[in-house]
């Protein structure tokens, strides 16, 4: 991995968890599954041998999105919902950079899902991670677009009335081309969907299952272990088939399935697409660009 | 010799070509050798409905369109109801000889009917559709403008739809042409053929007179300026602006992006700014009321970003297509708790261009929002500046305290912080990806280095910190340009776009037997005050002349100077101010008062 920012990680050097370690005290409850991320995404970043200048971690607001204060890596913690458009302008500004945006399922799915829609058809290179405890936390415990139908709350005193917004099929349905899902329970297997996501070329959706263990007593550590299973724990299984991705997107209640859910290769991402990144990011060309006989030139359009 | 000053209406339903019949007019006439001022008056609709546009011809320098009309180009029966009062003695409609129009009742007004057959010339070369052709053909000709100029413009403005339309269309603006000057030549008594203009005819040239609009203007001014990025959500009238850029994407190097809608457009232009690049936001009233929570990030975590906000009548919807001067006191107070930002309201062409590169370099001077507040009049209407208008040595593109490699190079593991406090209030910024500026951007109330917190110390710090780079940017606003004589009876105070009817409104408060000036203020935040109070020192009476309801600069000027207008004009129908009606409303106002 390189940088053309000025010095970049030379390729002999040997990353640590430590690198990406600040003094920062994290006000996380004790047990919290957004630890398991921050643990996760470092060793993702570790194993992937990208230096924390060389990665930008933008989030939205909750607790899950403090994550960026809680890292020694370049951090931009945004508004309520809108990561995704931010990390947006920032891969296009500088390809070079690698983008990861972290938020929870109020910020991604809820005040954010236009941008999660829209961001998961558009396949920027940009890999999402989204901690879904299926309740708003910070606010101190409200039904999410992700609680369960019947789900009691302060806001839902008789049961959430909606239905749960599936992730993963609208990723889908919008023609996510990576999505997948872990649970934080499971943190070595979180690191690697975090690093195949990454990896990936093209906007990548990683949805973690994660208790809030202060707020949200039905979706325990217990409740997820009982119901998870990998997807690969079946050898027939091929992230590549679009409906048996669809089927195996669609299962929730007993069984709840983790792993690369669907991947295709085939669609280059959406930086490519642009006709000014072609010569390199923008943030290094030069403003001469319109020199003296440029600006003539642009300007004798009008005479 | 008289002065010439003329005004050609073109009025006709939407989807009649009224507008392309405009600016192929208008840029005839400028090669032509005459100065041009071109206003489009349209409704948010593709087809139907009454559009028309006006163009003004003059031997000097113009700023604004003018009300009296001299010709009127009919394509409808309707334009000539539509723009009857607004024709002067001699002034001559022109119309398609199949139209039910009453030339008798034309006549007996003292006007001249000129009945053509327009669609007859049309069909016989082409079609129909080219009817608009035969109409700025007989124009052409009626008016004297130059053949071979007239002929060019068509030929350049067919180029890309192929030889067969071109030759049909040049056919039938030269038949149209030619019998209007056989026909009428003699009976017109506001014809150019034989007036001199100002300058020589020519065909497009290296470094002749130019025709642009207020957004173009824009556009070229930020792109020279260094413009590395720009997203957009289409909305009129702002939508010029960002296809401008779009089309210059490959050519420049400016990324682009159509985004889901303003929040993310805003947004993405942040991640942007973030990153490095400069970056820009066009949108209109409705797309910045989307975008006051962002404009609030831009300024706690100090990223430099642009929005033009180029006004049209509000509230809500309101009137899409048209003109106000009514976002002014939103825009100053937009999102919550306090913040610095920059605001700039351009009224000229010339003030556009600037405006284009100048916002660029205050952000990344300041880091922290600008907003530049233009309008549909302005950003829509067309004006003949000359080629030495926008000077390439004038474009300032500072880049503010910005750390290069070098420089961080110099710095140790995590010593670089971010948001140091500094007497100006200024923090030395790094781009991401140097491995000696690693740091946070948060929204939360941050220390130095980015991290969040609480602490009351800090928080006084921070806030006045942030607060203190405006301190700096005052001292680099500009008071208000004086226009009109030193001394005068009468003062009228003007910002952005009503600063061109204004001006020209002055010769004729002369005529009525006032003596008057104006005073344009351009940079409306952190507001001027010295300046302005200096250059209001020896006002008599002022009138504050505002396209809006309830005189939000009036209200801004009282706030931050204490002075208080005498009196003031404010117009919210969407419709831009002429000179003619500040001028009578002027006299009217002083004659109360006498």
């Amino acid at each position: 991995m390189s940088s053309r920012n000025g010095k970049s990680a030379a390729p002999d050097q040997q990353l640590t968890l430590k690198d990406f370690a600040n003094r920062v005290k994290s006000s996380w409850c004790p047990g919290c599954g957004d630890f398991g991320v921050l643990t996760a995404l470092k060793q993702a970043l570790v194993e992937l041998g990208i230096a924390p200048h060389q990665a930008a971690v933008i989030s939205g607001i909750g607790c899950g999105s403090k994550i960026v204060d809680y890292m020694r890596v370049n951090g931009f913690m945004t508004l309520h919902g809108r990561p995704l458009a931010v990390a947006t302008g920032v891969k296009l500004a500088n390809p070079d950079l690698h983008v990861i945006v972290v938020n929870g399922d109020g910020d991604g799915y809820g005040i954010g899902g236009n941008h999660f829609l829209h961001t998961a058809r558009r396949n920027p290179d940009i890999t999402h991670v989204v901690e879904n405890n299926q309740i708003y936390a910070l606010t101190k415990g409200q039904y999410s677009p992700t609680s369960d139908r019947g789900f009691k709350t302060s806001t839902s005193p008789d049961g959430a009335a909606e239905f749960p917004v599936n992730p993963l099929l609208i990723a889908l349905a919008a023609g996510a081309t990576f999505v997948a899902r872990s649970f934080a329970g499971e943190p070595k297997h979180l690191a690697q969907m975090i690093a195949a996501g990454i990896r990936h070329r093209g906007y990548a959706l990683i949805d973690v299952l994660q208790p809030c263990v202060t707020f949200n007593k039905i979706n325990t550590y217990e409740w997820y272990a009982e119901r998870i299973y990998r997807v690969d724990d079946d050898g027939a299984y091929d992230p590549s088939d679009f409906a048996q991705a669809w089927r195996t997107a669609s299962l929730w209640g007993e069984r709840i399935p983790i792993g690369i859910i669907f991947q295709r290769d085939d669609v280059p991402p959406y930086d490519e697409h642009v006709p000014a990144l072609k010569r390199g990011p923008v943030v290094h060309r030069p403003f001469d660009i319109v020199d003296e006989e440029r600006f003539a030139s642009l300007k004798r359009a009008y005479t | 010799m008289a002065l010439t000053d003329l005004s050609i209406t073109i009025g006709g339903d939407a989807g009649q070509g009224v507008e392309s019949s405009g600016s192929t007019l208008s840029l005839a006439s400028m090669r032509s050798g005459w100065n041009v001022f071109s206003i489009q008056d349209y409704r948010s609709r593709i087809r139907g409905g009454h559009n028309f546009y006006q163009i003004r011809i003059a031997s000097r320098p113009i700023r604004s369109h003018s009300d009296p009309a001299h010709l009127l180009l009919a394509l409808t029966k309707e334009s000539v109801d539509i723009h009857w009062d607004n024709l002067v003695e001699g002034a001559a409609v022109l119309y398609d000889d199949s139209l039910r129009i009453d030339a008798a009742a034309i006549e007996g007004r003292g006007l001249l009917a000129l009945p053509m057959p327009l669609t007859e010339i049309a069909t016989r070369h082409g079609n129909r559709v080219m009817t608009n052709t035969a109409a700025i053909g007989a124009g052409a000709g009626i008016l004297g403008l130059s053949l071979e100029r007239l002929l060019e413009v068509v030929k350049e403005r067919f180029a890309s739809k192929g030889e067969k339309l071109t030759q049909a269309n040049l056919a039938v603006a030269e038949e149209a042409y030619q019998m209007a000057v056989s026909r009428y030549r003699g009976s017109y008594r506001y014809s150019l053929h034989d007036k001199a203009p100002p300058r020589r005819p020519a065909p497009r040239s290296a470094e002749g007179p130019m025709l642009i609009s207020g957004n173009e203007a824009f556009a070229l001014g930020a792109a020279a300026g260094g413009c590395r990025f720009v997203a957009a959500y289409p909305m009129t009238p702002a939508t010029t602006i960002f296809e401008w850029m779009v089309r210059k994407e490959k050519e420049l190097g400016i990324v682009t992006k159509h985004a889901e809608d303003e929040i993310a457009a805003i947004c993405m232009a942040i991640g942007a700014g973030y990153a490095g690049a400069r970056a820009l936001v066009p949108t209109s009233g409705g797309g910045f009321s989307l975008m006051v929570e962002a404009l609030g990030m831009a300024g706690m975590t100090e990223v430099p970003v642009v929005v033009v906000d180029v006004q049209r009548g509000g509230p809500s919807t309101g009137l899409p297509t048209r003109t106000e001067q009514a976002d002014l006191l939103f825009v100053l107070h937009a999102s919550q708790g306090e913040f610095p930002r920059i605001v700039l309201a351009p009224g000229t062409h010339e003030e556009y261009f600037e405006a284009g590169w100048r916002s660029l370099t205050l952000a990344e001077r300041y880091q922290c929002p600008v907003i530049v507040l233009a309008d549909q009049f302005l950003a829509a209407s067309l004006c003949t500046l000359p080629w030495d208008a926008f000077r390439y040595d004038e474009i300032v593109r500072d880049r503010g305290e910005l750390l290069d490699a070098e420089d961080l190079d110099q710095l140790g593991k995590d010593e670089y912080r971010r948001y140091r406090i500094t007497p100006s209030g200024i923090s030395p910024r790094a781009l991401p990806g140097h491995p000696n500026a690693v740091y946070t951007v948060v929204t939360d109330e941050h220390d130095e280095e980015g991290h969040i917190t609480e602490a009351i110390d800090n928080r006084v710090h921070m806030m006045a910190k942030r607060m203190r780079k405006l301190d700096q940017a005052q001292r680099e606003m500009r008071g208000p340009k004086r226009y009109g004589p030193e001394k005068a009876d009468l003062t009228l105070i003007c910002w952005g776009s009503t600063v061109g009817p204004v001006v020209e409104s002055l010769p004729l408060l002369e005529q009525g037997g006032v003596r008057a000036n104006a005073l344009h203020f351009t940079d409306l935040w952190p507001f001027p005050a010295e300046a302005s109070l200096k250059a209001l020192a020896g006002a008599q009476r002022t009138i504050a002349v505002e396209q809006n309801y309830t005189g939000q600069f009036a209200r801004l000027l009282r706030m931050c100077t204490g002075h208080v207008v005498t009196d003031s004009l404010h117009k919210f129908d969407g419709r831009p101010f002429s000179p003619q009606q500040i001028a009578e409303a002027c006299l009217r106002e002083v004659a109360a008062h006498v």
